[in-house]
């Protein structure tokens, strides 16, 4: 029987905590104050180190900690297990993940596990009434479906940057509950066997204050070097439509859109890209989008918050050239 | 080792449709493509038909296709088998379409276990109409096996499958034995297009098609966890300020002027 209490799960690596822990942490705040009950999160980690406590000033009252080697290397496998262990000590009513990778797997899963409803990728979670009210973008965010669960519980991942990251306060206090003898077998099924980082230069594209994104329209892989001539001229990032990284002009690192990176940019511009809503997705929340194309129908003038009609190379070199002279 | 691989592929809207020209229709609770535009197989099942059929043609075996849904298309869920699949299941029931997650992976896994025994079951990393990359994940929980998602490469030997997955800054490999479900995405490469000699073949193929009973299973076993309550479409308000000039590079340089000025950069 579920109680009151919102159980957050937390993820991190190397030591700090995901950025998307303190923005679900705002969430299970709005939801704790809506059901009258707390904040819990649960930590599963090798060395859980100074993390609780910054869970804590973060604004949790209890942490429940698992500590195993098995999460120097987190996979949903042994992850499961560990989640399960602490939805059996808590009973809460809703459980939320930030949206990464190890989320995505681990989140449907433990609902499968747990019988209850799963809801990916939301951008809002209320409690209206009895029931959690979910909201979260389909059909490629053409469109956004409100959603609820149908028993008393339920498991959701929050979509990055839908809340504001919750504000350290270090004079708060609460309870670290260690969980790890009722954790049992935590071996997992799928081995690591190896891992390449892609070392990108300059800003990390999810960070940048300023994003350069190429299309197809661009027709080739040497225009991205213009365009990151651009991003470095403007402090920016560089990013890509999935067109663009299917063709092989740019690596998939780059894209930006539902099935890519969430910039968190506050000027972003588009440049021969048509503006399909998966790759809106990826950019719904930046204030300023420049857009740069030749078909005054495209649909990326409908999200541009400043608009040319042209030839991509024409208008971005000449922006390039004076963008130079006026610095 | 031959070896015997289920796909999961689901017949969607087609996702390049213009969001503009969806409509909503809120009894059924989904979005309608104009009449004219056929639907697709899910672009990222393809791709998980693609990287079987590659299976298969290393180390031979067999490669069934499973869908569960209503309305089929004949033509558009056919493109599986003339890809070179060999085996094309349907469980066709008019109560498919209105599943959540859950009920959709009872369905898959009673389907999968009705079929026979299989090796490995790949299944797109996530359907394009509700993008909840969850079913796969359900239908590994059900059947017990290990799931890996986000597969970009994908190799088997003997008992064991080695995946190369995409990650947000790189990839990683990992094996694990099989049985296993792997879910492919388009980071693996572009599918085939059916030749003259595969549309013919699954010209002659009739797809096995079973109901909801034929899997003994009824509306409790499939009963949803989530329920939608409305579909919409967010407003958005923006105004977008054109920048003229008398040709292409005097346009350049007066947006460069008018982003300073607003001091946008
Ligand atoms: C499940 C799913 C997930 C997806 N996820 C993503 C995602 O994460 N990110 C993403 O980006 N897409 C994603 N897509 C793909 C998306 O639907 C579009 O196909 C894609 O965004 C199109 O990329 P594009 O705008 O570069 O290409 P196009 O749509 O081909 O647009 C090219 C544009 O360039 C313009 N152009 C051509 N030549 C010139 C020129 N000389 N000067 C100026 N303009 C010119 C054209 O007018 C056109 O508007 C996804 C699709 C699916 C089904
Ligand atoms: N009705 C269905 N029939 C066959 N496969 C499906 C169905 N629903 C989901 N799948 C598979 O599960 C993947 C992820 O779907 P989803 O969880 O809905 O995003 C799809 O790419 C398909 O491979």
């Amino acid at each position: 029987m579920a109680n009151n209490d919102i159980l957050v799960m937390i993820d991190h690596a190397e030591g700090s905590l995901d950025s998307t822990a303190a923005e679900i942490l705002t969430a299970a705040n709005g939801l704790a104050k809506q059901s009258g009950g707390e904040v819990l999160a649960a930590l599963c980690s090798s060395d859980s180190g100074s993390l609780p406590q910054k869970i804590i000033s973060l604004g949790a009252s209890k942490v429940y900690t698992i500590t195993s080697p098995v999460f120097n290397e987190i996979n949903s496998d042994s992850l499961v297990k560990a989640y399960e262990a602490v939805i059996g000590n808590t009973s809460p009513k809703v459980v939320l993940f930030g949206r990464t990778l190890i989320a995505r797997d681990t989140a449907p899963r433990l609902a499968f596990r747990v019988n209850s409803g799963f809801a990916q990728d939301c951008t809002s979670v209320e409690i209206d009434g009895d029931s959690v009210v979910l909201e979260r973008p389909v059909y490629g965010g053409a469109s956004v479906a409100r959603v609820t669960f149908t028993g008393d519980f339920g498991v959701a991942v929050i979509k990055a940057k839908s809340y504001d990251a919750a504000i350290e306060d270090s004079s708060r206090s609460g309870e670290v509950i260690d969980l790890t003898d009722s954790a049992g077998d935590l071996t997992s099924r799928i081995n690591l066997v190896d891992r390449q980082k892609v070392e990108s230069e300059g800003i990390r594209l999810e960070d940048a204050g300023i994003v350069v994104s190429g299309g197809r329209g661009l027709g080739g892989p040497e225009p991205f070097d213009i365009l990151q001539e651009l991003a470095t001229q403007l402090g920016g990032a560089l990013g890509a439509s999935r067109a663009a990284c299917d063709a092989g002009w740019i690596p998939y690192a780059h894209q930006v859109g539902l099935t890519g990176k969430t910039v968190s940019a506050d000027t972003y511009f588009a440049i021969a890209i048509s503006g399909a809503s998966q790759h809106l997705a990826g950019m719904s929340a930046v204030k300023n989008v420049i857009a740069i194309n030749r078909d005054e129908e495209a649909n990326i003038f409908k999200a541009a918050n400043f608009g040319v009609v042209g030839d991509w190379e024409k208008v971005t070199t000449a922006f390039l050239n004076m963008v130079k002279e006026l610095s | 080792m031959p070896i015997n691989i289920l796909v999961t592929a689901k017949q969607v809207l087609d996702p390049e449709t213009p969001a503009g020209a969806l409509k909503i229709d809120n009894d059924a609770k989904r979005m309608e493509a104009p009449g004219n535009v056929p639907p697709v197989v899910n672009g990222y099942d393809e791709n998980a038909v693609e990287a079987a059929l590659k299976i298969k043609e290393a180390v031979g075996g067999t490669v069934t296709v499973l869908s569960a849904g209503s309305g089929f298309v004949m033509d558009v869920i056919k493109k599986t088998l003339s890809m070179g699949s060999d085996e094309l299941i349907l469980v066709d029931d008019p109560s498919i379409i209105g599943l959540d997650a859950y009920g959709t992976a009872q369905v898959l896994s009673a389907a999968i276990k009705k079929a026979g025994d299989f090796d490995l079951i790949l299944c797109g990393r996530q359907a394009s109409d509700y993008d909840q990359a969850t079913v796969p994940l359900g239908v590994a929980e059900i059947l017990d096996i290990p799931p890996v998602t986000m597969a970009m490469g994908l190799t088997v030997n003997d008992s064991s499958a080695s995946v190369a997955r995409v990650m947000d800054d790189g990839n990683e490999t990992v094996e694990v034995s099989l049985p296993a479900l792997v879910t492919v995405s388009n980071e693996i490469g572009q599918p085939r297009y059916p030749n003259l000699r595969g549309i013919m073949a699954a010209s002659k193929k009739q797809p096995t098609v079973w109901s909801l009973s034929d899997l003994g299973l009824d509306e409790n076993a499939v009963q949803a966890k989530v329920e939608i309550k409305e579909i919409f479409v967010p407003v958005t308000e923006t105004e977008c300020e054109y920048i003229d000039g008398d040709d292409d590079e005097e346009k350049g340089r007066n947006l460069a002027l008018k982003l300073r000025e607003a001091k946008i950069i």
